[in-house]
């Protein structure tokens, strides 16, 4: 797409619009830029204070001391981890339902992907937990990871089956034509092309997991995930390890998310770009709540 | 309803020289949608269900509940009720209806920009800047501004020091906070789906507007702002949605004077374990919501949400 057609117009700029635009993205960055310099704060405390004591490494150092909080965190990752890889495995062949075939619970089941990803989450972990309750599930991990699931499905639905709406079929009537059967087209030729998607499906259900924080409050029984330990310690402040293992997190997402985008770019690269005018929007479970929306 | 379900499908039959039989044709996509839609129905739809039936639950935490259809729940809960849940109710929908309206105001301009001021290079990276926030763990988020805005913080802090405002002035604890928080969380929400909109808005049509001598605030208001509508009104849905239940924010960034519905069902569950009474609230919650929206989509009427409701 040329600039021009666009409306860009070099001559029309807008002080004011661009003033705008960057004073709220500082505002934005205000948690961030506090979670990462506090987390370097020489406090004499084991609570995050304002005063700044001087720059140190010490809490990375020691970012196991804090009782339960390294427990949380794993357990968050292996919950992570687990949902992500099941939501994936079965929400690829529901995707490939929904984007290669008309049948009749289409609609149906379309709706229940839009309403999941709609759904507030306080309604969804009330009602887990009262459904959990009535069939006398004891709440604790499998229940964690039973309800993640759920709403990880939908994300991979809506993500796999965009890529796959997007992909050229004729390679795979070609592959049948020469004589291979669905299951030999399907490892052969979908999954190869299909696999960015899946990556980028569940690096999305994975950072969904890992953030969520009001369903799995309800769910959780005793079991504490990384969110459910933050929320108990923030009303009476926070140990700066949190800090750190929030900057290892974000870190460590920002990079995945900039290695995913250009993997994506590679292998999607031109063809989405001009069949999606939309396609250059940055992939993250929220971005693509908002695609699945609109 | 969405995007890619609307795509035509371009398989609707396999290559000829190979037709599997009728039944295996037939069979394979409620098959391929066996544990993933069965996952979502088991553990997302009937879960949604049974809250409503849990509400018609009568009694205590000690001796366990049974199902007593006892509708009067409701009445008892927001007729005559010690606790004011109207009261939680009402300032949910009010912090959600201000946030949502705040959060229109200043997406619109950012929205706005990364669509028709910048060159399409740096439209990503713009829009990756808006999504940044999200690469913070949500509770951390707003626990920082709990931080930041706190008495001993360094915003009040400054203030107080250059005589602004008085001693008492504090931030945390009042309806603002919570409604900044809110606004703050979901700005991204509406920032993308307005984006969306006025991305798909075609230039020539704008440059039609100009050449039938209509000024920048007429092509605004007459050609841009009606053909955004569908994103503002995606952006409406989620940033809605989402803070009306949220019992985060109000409970990181407001006090006793904030309590919402998102706290109360929250609290009822987990601190009293008056199950039905949360699941009560619960339903009334989805209830209400699902109201609001299918008013919205009657009066506003747009395409997208007419396939849903």
């Amino acid at each position: 797409m040329a600039d021009s057609e666009r409306g860009f117009d070099r001559r029309k700029h807008s002080p004011w619009l661009a003033g705008f635009f960057w004073l709220i993205i500082a505002i934005t960055f205000v948690p961030i830029v506090v979670m990462i310099l506090y987390s370097f704060n020489a406090t004499p405390t084991s609570r995050i204070t304002f005063t700044w004591y001087g720059f140190t490494t010490y809490w990375y150092r020691n970012l196991t001391q804090v009782d339960g909080l390294t427990h949380a965190f794993v357990t968050s990752i292996e919950v992570a981890v687990i949902s992500a890889l099941i939501s994936v495995a079965i929400g690829t062949p529901l995707s490939m339902a929904l984007a290669r075939y008309r049948f009749w619970l289409k609609g149906i089941i379309s709706s229940m992907v839009f309403a999941d990803i709609a759904a507030p989450s306080i309604v969804v972990g009330a009602a887990s937990l009262s459904f959990f309750l009535s069939i006398n599930l004891n709440t604790g991990l499998l229940t964690i990871l039973i309800a993640h699931i759920a709403f990880n499905v939908a994300y991979v639905v809506v993500v796999v089956q965009a890529r796959l709406s997007g992909m050229d079929t004729s390679i795979e009537d070609a592959a049948r034509d020469l004589g291979a059967g669905p299951f030999t087209t399907f490892t052969r030729v979908t999954l190869p092309l299909l696999w960015p998607a899946l990556l980028a499906a569940g690096l999305m259900a994975f950072a969904m997991s890992i953030d969520d924080y009001v369903i799995t409050s309800f769910v959780a029984g005793s079991t504490v995930t990384f969110p459910l330990f933050v929320y108990g310690v923030a009303k009476v402040g926070l140990p700066p390890q949190v800090l750190c293992f929030g900057t290892i997190i974000f870190v460590v997402g920002l990079v995945v998310a900039v290695l995913n985008g250009l993997l994506n770019r590679r292998h999607l690269g031109k063809r989405a770009a001009t069949e999606d005018e939309v396609a250059d929007i940055p992939l993250t479970p929220e971005s693509e709540r908002v695609l699945e929306v609109v | 309803m969405t995007d890619v379900a609307v795509r035509p499908t371009t398989t609707t039959s396999p290559a000829k020289s190979r037709r599997p039989s009728w039944l295996r044709r037939h069979s394979s996509p409620y098959a391929l949608s066996l544990l993933g839609g069965g996952w979502m129905l088991a553990f997302f739809l009937v879960p949604l269900v049974s809250g409503l039936i849990v509400s018609l639950e009568t009694g205590n935490p000690i001796s366990g509940y049974h199902l007593t259809w006892n509708w009067a729940i409701y009445k008892q809960l927001f007729v005559h009720s010690d606790i004011p849940y109207t009261t939680f109710f009402l300032r949910s929908l009010y912090y959600g209806a201000a946030s949502t309206v705040i959060a229109i105001l200043i997406a619109y301009p950012m929205a706005y920009f990364i669509a028709f001021k910048v060159r399409d290079r740096w439209k990503s990276p713009l829009l990756f800047l808006v999504l940044l926030s999200f690469f913070v763990s949500f509770v951390i988020r707003i626990d920082m501004w709990s931080f930041v805005l706190s008495n001993q913080g360094i915003v009040i802090t400054a203030l107080r020091d250059m005589h602004l405002v008085s001693k008492s002035f504090h931030i945390l604890g009042t309806s603002n906070a919570v409604i900044g928080g809110d606004v703050y969380n979901n700005l991204a929400f509406m920032v993308l789906p307005i984006y969306v909109a006025l991305e798909r808005v075609d230039g020539r049509i704008l440059e039609a507007a100009r050449d039938l001598y209509s000024n920048g605030r007429q092509v605004f208001l007459r050609v841009v702002l009606p053909l955004s509508r569908a994103g503002i009104f995606a952006g409406i849905l989620l940033v809605f949605i989402t803070t009306v239940g949220d019992p985060v924010v109000s409970s990181l960034l407001g006090g006793v004077n904030t309590y919402t519905i998102g706290q109360a069902i929250q609290d009822s569950y987990l601190t009293n374990q008056q199950f039905n009474v949360a699941a009560a609230l619960s339903t009334a919650l989805m209830v209400v919501l699902g109201i609001i929206m299918f008013i919205y989509a009657r009066v506003f009427g747009t395409q997208n949400i007419e396939n849903l409701v």
